[in-house]
This record gives C-alpha cells, sequence and structure tokens, in this order.
C-alpha cells in the first residue's frame, strides 16, 4: 500500500479512479441497452405471429390443401410439403457443394485463384435474390419449359452455396495449424486430416452455417416466383410447379378476405416452426461427444 | 539421476561396438520464403541413440529436425535442397512418399497437441485407425503397448474413453508420445517435448525418452542444455543455420573444440 503515501501520484490516481470506474458501468448499460434494442422486434415478432396465428392452426390446416378462392376452410399442406422439398432439394446441392469449396478455400486456397474465388463467392452472397430468380427462370425454367422445384432449388442453391462456404472456410481457419501438423506427422494423408481432423473439429462451425444457410432460404420468395411459381396442389412432379409457404403467405396477404389473412399468419408460424425445429434437430444430431476446450 | 546416467552409459557404450548411422543428412539447405534457415548441415545420426540439437532460439533446430520426416515443405513458401537418407534411402527422391516417411519418423512437437475431439484411446489410435486399421483386437494391442511405452497406461487404463485434452500437460505430452509410437515408428523426433511442462512432468518425459532409446532413435531439439547433457548421447550445436560442432554429450559439455560452443554452453550468449 505504499503507493497511498505516495502524494502526487496517488491523488492523480484517486481523482481518475472514480472517472474510469464511472466509464466501466456506462459501458455496461449502453451494450445492455442496444442489447434491448435489438431484441424488441424479434420479441414482438415473434409474440404478433404467434398471437394471429394459432388461430389457425387445427388438424385441417396441417392435413389439407387450400380451397377456391373466397372459400373459407382447408389447409397449407401442399405449402408446407413444397418448403420441405425445396429445403431437402437445395441442401442435395447446396451442402456438399459449399462445404467442398469452403474445404478449398481454406486448406488449398491460398494463391491467385483462391483469392478470386473467394472475392466471387463474396459478392455471389450480397446478391439480390430476385436476380438469381430471373437467372435461374433465364435457363432452367425456359430450358425445361415450365415452373419447377428443380429450378427453384437451383435458384436457392445459389444463394446457399456462398453462405456455406463462407462459414466453412471461417471455421476450418479457426481450427488450429497444430492439429493438422500432429496428424501429418502420423503419416495420415492430407485429404484424411482434413475431413476426420479439421473438418471435425470445426463440425460446430460448419454445421452453423448450414442452418443460417437453410433459415435463409426457407424465407425466400422472390426467386420462388420466378421458379416454382405456386400452385394449389400437392407436388406432382420435379418439372411442375409447386407450392411453398412464403409464396402461400404473399398470395394470402394479397386477398381481401379475414380468413386468408388469418391462415396467412398461421402459415407465417408453421415456417417459423419449421426451421426452428430443423435448427433443435441439427444441433442434436451432431453435438460433439466431447466438448473442445482450449484446443 | 546417478542411476540414469549409469544406464545411459552402459548403453552407449554397448551401441559403440555396432554404430550404424540410422540417418544422414549431405549438404541440408532449407528456406522460409527468402530467408535460409539451415546452411549446407551435414550429419550423421547413429541408430539407437539419442542425439540432441541445441542452439539459440532461431538457429535452425526445428527446422533442422523438420527437414528429417519432410514436415518442412508443409509450410507455405518452405523448400530444402540437399539429401537426407534413412537407412541409406534419399527420402527427397523423387519416387518416395512423404507420408511413408512420416509414418517411419514421428515425430512429438513443443505444445502437447492431442486429438480435441477424440478419447484417449482414438487418439492413440488415430494413425492406424485413419489409415485403414479397422481390427479391433489388433488396436486394442496396439494402444496398450503404445500407452506403456509412453508410461501412461497405468494413469488412463480405466479412463480410455475420455477426452484426450481432459489430462494433465504433462499426461497430454506423453499421450503425444503414445500417439507417435502407435504407428510403430523407427526414429522419433521430439521438438523441445518438454518447454511447456511443469519441472516434475519434463523430468518424467525425460526417463522416458531415455528408455526408449532401445527401441528406437532419437532426436531431440532442446533449449535446456542441462537436459540435452542429462539424456543425450550426441549433442550437436547450431548457430544461425550452421552445424557449428557434433560430438559426444561429454564432449560437448567438458571440451569443446569450437570456441563459439563453448560460449554458448557457458551462458555467455543466448
Amino acid at each position: 500500500m505504499a503507493y497511498i503515501k505516495d502524494k502526487g501520484g496517488c491523488s492523480r490516481i484517486m481523482q481518475t479512479y472514480l472517472v474510469r470506474k464511472f466509464k466501466d458501468k456506462f459501458a455496461y448499460a449502453v451494450c445492455l441497452a442496444c442489447v434491448i434494442v435489438a431484441v424488441i422486434p424479434l420479441g414482438s415478432i415473434l409474440f404478433e405471429v404467434t398471437k394471429n396465428g394459432l388461430p389457425a392452426l387445427n388438424m385441417e390446416f396441417f392435413i389439407e390443401g387450400p380451397r377456391a378462392i373466397g372459400e373459407p376452410g382447408g389447409g397449407i399442406a401442399n405449402s408446407i410439403q413444397g418448403t420441405l422439398i425445396l429445403i431437402g432439394l437445395t441442401s442435395l446441392i447446396g451442402v456438399p457443394i459449399g462445404i467442398l469449396s469452403g474445404i478449398y478455400l481454406a486448406e488449398f486456397g491460398n494463391n491467385k485463384f483462391g483469392k478470386i474465388v473467394r472475392l466471387t463467392n463474396n459478392i455471389l452472397a450480397q446478391f439480390p435474390s430476385i436476380v438469381i430468380g430471373i437467372f435461374a427462370y433465364l435457363t432452367i425454367v425456359l430450358l425445361i419449359g415450365s415452373f419447377s422445384p428443380l429450378a427453384g432449388a437451383i435458384a436457392l442453391a445459389i444463394i446457399m452455396i456462398p453462405i456455406i462456404t463462407r462459414t466453412t472456410e471461417e471455421s476450418l481457419k479457426l481450427v488450429p495449424n497444430t492439429l493438422r501438423e500432429a496428424s501429418m506427422a502420423l503419416g495420415i494423408r492430407r485429404w484424411r486430416t482434413i475431413m476426420s481432423i479439421v473438418l471435425v473439429s470445426a463440425k460446430n462451425g460448419v454445421v452453423t452455417g448450414i442452418m443460417l444457410s437453410i433459415s435463409r432460404i426457407a424465407g425466400e420468395t422472390a426467386p420462388l416466383i420466378m421458379t416454382i411459381l405456386g400452385s394449389q396442389w400437392f407436388f406432382s412432379g420435379l418439372t411442375e410447379p409447386m407450392d411453398a409457404l412464403t409464396l402461400r403467405i404473399w398470395r394470402l396477404a394479397l386477398l381481401p378476405y379475414d380468413y386468408a389473412h388469418t391462415t396467412g399468419w398461421g402459415a407465417a408460424l408453421v415456417l417459423i416452426i419449421i426451421v426452428l425445429s430443423l435448427n433443435i434437430l441439427a444441433r442434436i444430431l451432431t453435438r460433439s461427444k466431447f466438448v473442445l476446450r482450449g484446443v | 539421476m546417478i542411476g540414469m546416467n549409469k544406464e545411459l552409459l552402459s548403453v552407449s557404450s554397448k551401441e559403440r561396438v555396432n554404430q550404424t548411422y540410422k540417418i544422414e543428412t549431405e549438404n541440408l539447405n532449407a528456406w522460409f520464403g527468402t530467408k535460409q534457415a539451415l546452411k549446407d548441415i551435414n550429419i550423421k545420426i547413429r541408430a539407437n541413440s539419442i542425439t540432441a540439437i541445441i542452439g539459440p532460439s532461431g538457429c535452425g533446430k526445428s527446422t533442422l529436425i523438420r527437414c528429417l520426416n519432410r514436415m518442412h515443405e508443409l509450410v507455405p513458401s518452405a523448400k530444402v535442397s540437399g539429401k537426407v537418407f534413412l537407412d541409406g534411402v534419399d527420402i527427397y527422391s523423387k519416387n518416395v512418399d512423404p507420408v511413408i516417411v512420416r509414418r517411419r519418423v514421428g515425430m512429438v512437437f513443443q505444445k502437447p497437441n492431442p486429438f480435441p475431439t477424440m478419447s484417449i484411446y482414438d487418439n492413440v489410435a488415430a494413425g492406424l485407425k485413419l489409415n485403414g486399421i479397422r481390427d479391433r483386437k489388433r488396436l486394442d494391442e496396439i494402444v496398450r503397448k503404445s500407452l506403456e511405452q509412453a508410461w501412461l497406461w497405468d494413469e488412463v487404463k480405466d479412463d480410455l474413453d475420455k477426452p484426450g485434452a481432459s489430462l494433465s500437460g504433462g499426461q497430454q505430452q506423453r499421450l503425444c508420445i503414445a500417439r507417435a509410437l502407435a504407428v510403430e515408428p523407427e526414429v522419433l523426433l521430439l521438438d523441445e517435448p518438454t518447454s511447456a511442462l511443469d519441472p516434475i512432468a519434463a523430468s518424467k518425459i525425460e526417463q522416458l525418452i531415455v528408455s526408449l532409446k532401445r527401441d528406437y532413435t532419437i532426436v531431440i531439439v532442446t533449449h535446456n542444455m542441462q537436459q540435452a547433457a542429462r539424456v543425450s548421447d550426441y549433442t550437436a550445436f547450431l548457430y544461425l543455420g550452421r552445424l557449428i560442432e557434433y560430438d559426444v554429450t561429454a564432449k560437448i559439455f567438458s571440451n569443446p573444440r569450437e570456441e563459439l560452443t563453448e560460449n554458448y554452453i557457458a551462458g555467455r550468449f543466448g
């Protein structure tokens, strides 16, 4: 406690002590306030959707397709089916391509080509989705000659791939190099090292990226107008128009009937529940045997 | 400590009757980008001996041993020239697969680096499993043998399913030694294996290293001159990428030929 006796230095420290203490508390309060501001819209959206959507939910809602326009009743089963098919098809195309290109960029992409790919990928990730929809329309829809889930899935995969590529690359880069070296020093080949050591260690980040991209594509509407069009019917083939929850919500919102708006809220609630449950499911399925610590 | 030195002396005198060179380098040069890290290294390492590599920071100690199992070339922009003979075969010749070299020349790193997603068992078995060996009985046997060789079996035999990262630092390093031994290498390279450990854990690893000499050729990089004096049969002194002196350890520490070596050992620079 010798420094307290030291008059010159000590009084100076004590003067600024209160200021510094206040600054510390103030910074914490600002952070907390911002979090609250950020959470309010999220909470109120969830509240509104649940409040307005819950009354629409009943058995018929989940097992039947829509009735004729203007006639109340019916359900959104065909839209739920369409959204699930789209998520599945899109993931089938987008997840492998996204992960493998992420691996390329993280493990082999330290060159000019890698730089160009990274830049292009980042631009693609920012692309307006309607433009991607038009692209899919001009290529796949016109080629097949029909609106189709295939065209929808390809358009959504174009949105999905850059997200997964980027998150995979970032996650792999966080894996310490010492693990790669440990593995290579055991005479394990590069590819095995990447798949069994690096990718496994980065699993959480990669899964988060996939989930993020699925949430993103499940909520897309614009590219679907140009590709799957929407439909009153259930899935009837990879080259026929199909419905999706977002399209259904959009069309219902345009109708002048109260029942339609209620159904729309219900569809929105279902969409949120689907995305949320996929997230939880993925977390459970890929849960690590061990908690990673201080790698 | 006295007992250990006795054992060390008796083994090395036995070795001297039938000395063979396990590793020989010929004009070995290594670069990082344009910076030359090793300059014309010629060194002959005897089988079943412990060779210590000492020298100040940045003198190329680690680079030298990383050239002995072709790990150096994994660093982007790294380059090697010259020859390294393992049992008379140049490991840098075109038809040699570096992966096979690394299986014969194992390596333990400065910081213990067990695979964080794997159990103790899987850490030891990793080198075999990821090379396609699935026979559970054989794996069990090798895991046990490797852990015994690394003096870790008694401490972990009931916890083989626990994560490797849950062990203490010294245990983790012995786990890494067991992991390296499991692929049955002939040479073991140790890159400052005790510098991240407390003195007790370090001393245990030192004794372990001496015990491994019977079956393996060992090259150890160390910052700690007492450690080099305690464990090694031969010592190489590196300075600014050059091999300044290489001789029997006792001679290096008692009566070095070069003034530079003497100054370094006396602690006049470091």
